[in-house]
């Protein structure tokens, strides 16, 4: 199976790979939500921490994967769509924009899923954080 | 020398065709283009002329009589022959009763011996499938601790093809033949490899086949025993009686003049082959061992083809890895290509944990493989798991000190 040039691209030149701290730092910071999902033994595992500011922009996004190409290319791709973007926003951005984006064939499309559940459970963990329902009517909308 | 790239890192998947196979094979296209079994003329002879040099090539490498070689189409024909014909010719009860007989076989065999296993079970015959150790070795006390007074067959590897490691073959062979119950052996990573001699080994039926070989792809050869017990076969395919009946259909010659070369060519190069690549295949174990942590050989550190590895390396998974080597064409324990998620079924029979499965490669090395080829794989290996583990949230536990093992995944 051939992967497109843009799969290529961002396995090769990931965005924005890292993390804000430690499990254990950004466990503790309110502006910082984290997402993790997947399991190892499904062969993939998504990992995004998005910094939020005190307009609800978020301001940064890092991500870390343990998956295939196709896994490694959209969690990367989600990070640059998130920055900037309110947390409201980032919670429109639908996997099916990611398969678009990135060519995937259909035996990847859990790839792009497992990316927009990590977007969706980042801002989950930040707004469990700051007192605020997981479950707002921007992300109701979307379902 | 620059190294020439893509370097061929998969030969227990197939094998280049030697030159010297490919010569020997071109006469017999368009010269000597005849049918063997044509009896009543010079083409009819000169194409049977080839296949019986070939039969005694083939026979020669394996310590047979050549009348106890048939050819077939490659070795899943050779394994669904020898497992079904036997148990077929060997059953307890006529077809569409059960207890039909009881075959021994191991959950890590290559599917071209499962499948057919669970074809005859669901066919009235009853299948014991051993699981190995963690180091993947089928003892002969393995399969005499399953022996049934019904035991009628017997079907296990030589050497595995995921992971090299080699089964107790002449031992489990001397037990069949103390018990007078019939042996096959998938040798099809082993033959042509290693010394094989099927009276020494005690062994009934033994598949092999030519592509694995550096012979040409299509063709193959089962040996069926004809004394000291004469073995008999139930046919899969009927018709011209070719092959003692065993194997109806007119004879592939030029693939098969093609693998009596190859096995020729074997049986001369082996030792010399086996020592160079064993040399070869240790230094990408101990290297990889040496500069990547949590790394991982599979299966029995000594008892283990020359020419095979099949190596973990923890927190990067298997396909990013193969994208990450893209100048090694080598295959992955990850099965995340097809459609099912599931990790190689041979890794995980060995106990090896699911994120580790899922993060192995297959380096299969063979004649042509230079030092500086394994230099260059083992430069861009290191190079392609310090890029992944960089982006592993699962390096990062593991340096945080956390055991990935004792997390609630949610799985997907």
């Amino acid at each position: 199976m051939a992967y497109s040039d843009k799969v290529v691209d961002h396995f090769q030149n990931p965005r924005n790979v890292g993390s804000f701290g430690t499990s254990t730092d950004v466990a503790k910071r309110t502006d910082v939500g984290v997402g993790i999902v997947g399991a190892p033994e499904c062969g993939d595992v998504m990992q995004l921490h998005i910094k939020v500011n005190e307009q609800g922009i978020i301001e940064d996004a890092k991500f870390k994967c343990f998956g295939c190409g196709s896994a490694i290319a959209s969690s990367s791709l989600a990070t640059e769509w998130l920055k900037g973007k309110s947390v409201d926003e980032a919670l429109t951005i639908k996997n099916t924009q990611i398969v678009e984006e990135l060519s995937l064939p259909p035996v990847k499309i859990h790839c792009s899923v497992l990316a927009e559940d990590s977007i969706r459970a980042a801002i989950a963990d930040y707004r469990k954080k700051n007192g605020m329902a997981a479950d707002s009517a921007a992300h109701a909308a979307t379902h | 020398m620059a190294t020439k790239l893509p370097i061929y890192f998969d030969h227990a998947s197939t094998t280049r065709c030697d030159p010297r196979v490919v010569e020997a094979m071109l006469p017999y296209f368009s010269e000597k283009f005849g049918n063997s079994s044509s009896r009543n003329h010079k083409f009819g002879w000169e194409s049977e002329d080839g296949v019986e040099h070939a039969r005694e090539q083939a026979a020669a490498l394996i310590g047979a009589n050549p009348k106890e070689i048939i050819f077939t189409s490659g070795a899943t024909e050779g394994n669904n022959l020898a497992i079904k014909g036997a148990a077929e010719m060997y059953a307890k009860a006529a077809a569409g009763q059960t207890g039909r007989g009881h075959i021994i076989s191991a959950v890590h065999e290559h599917k071209a011996v499962l499948d057919p296993c669970k074809r005859l079970q669901r066919e009235g015959f009853d299948v014991t499938f051993l699981e190995p150790g963690t180091d993947g070795v089928i003892t002969a006390d393995m399969v005499a601790a399953a022996l049934r007074p019904d035991t009628i067959l017997v079907t296990i590897m030589w050497a595995n093809n995921e992971i090299g490691v080699i089964n107790e073959i002449p031992q489990i062979g001397k037990l069949c033949h103390d018990k007078e119950i019939v042996l096959h052996t998938d040798a099809t990573q082993w033959v042509g490899k290693m010394p094989t001699d099927v009276e020494r080994d005690h062994i009934d039926l033994l598949t092999w086949s030519s592509h694995k070989i550096y012979g040409p792809k299509g063709v193959g050869a089962l040996f069926v025993r004809r004394r000291k017990p004469r073995i008999r076969l139930e046919a899969m395919i009927d018709g011209g009686g070719h092959e003692r009946g065993m194997r109806s259909g007119t004879l592939n010659v030029t693939g098969i003049v093609g693998f009596g070369k190859a096995c020729e060519l074997c049986q001369h190069e082996m030792e010399h082959e086996r020592e160079r690549l064993v040399k070869f295949r240790r230094k990408l174990e101990t290297e990889l061992s040496r500069r990547i942590e949590v790394t991982q050989v599979n299966g029995h550190p000594e008892k283990r083809l020359p020419h095979l590895t099949n190596i973990s390396f923890g927190f990067v998974e298997g396909e990013s890895l193969m994208m990450g080597v893209k100048d090694i064409a080598c295959s992955s324990g990850s099965a995340c290509t097809s459609a099912s998620l599931e990790p190689s079924y041979v890794l995980k029979s060995l106990g090896v944990g699911d994120e580790l499965a899922h993060s192995s490669l297959r380096l299969s090395l063979g004649r042509w493989t230079t030092e500086e080829e394994v230099d260059y794989a083992i430069e861009q290996i290191v190079a392609a798991v310090q890029h992944l583990r960089l982006m592993s949230p699962l390096f990062d536990l593991h340096k945080e000190g956390i055991d990935i093992s004792k997390i609630q995944w949610q799985a997907h």
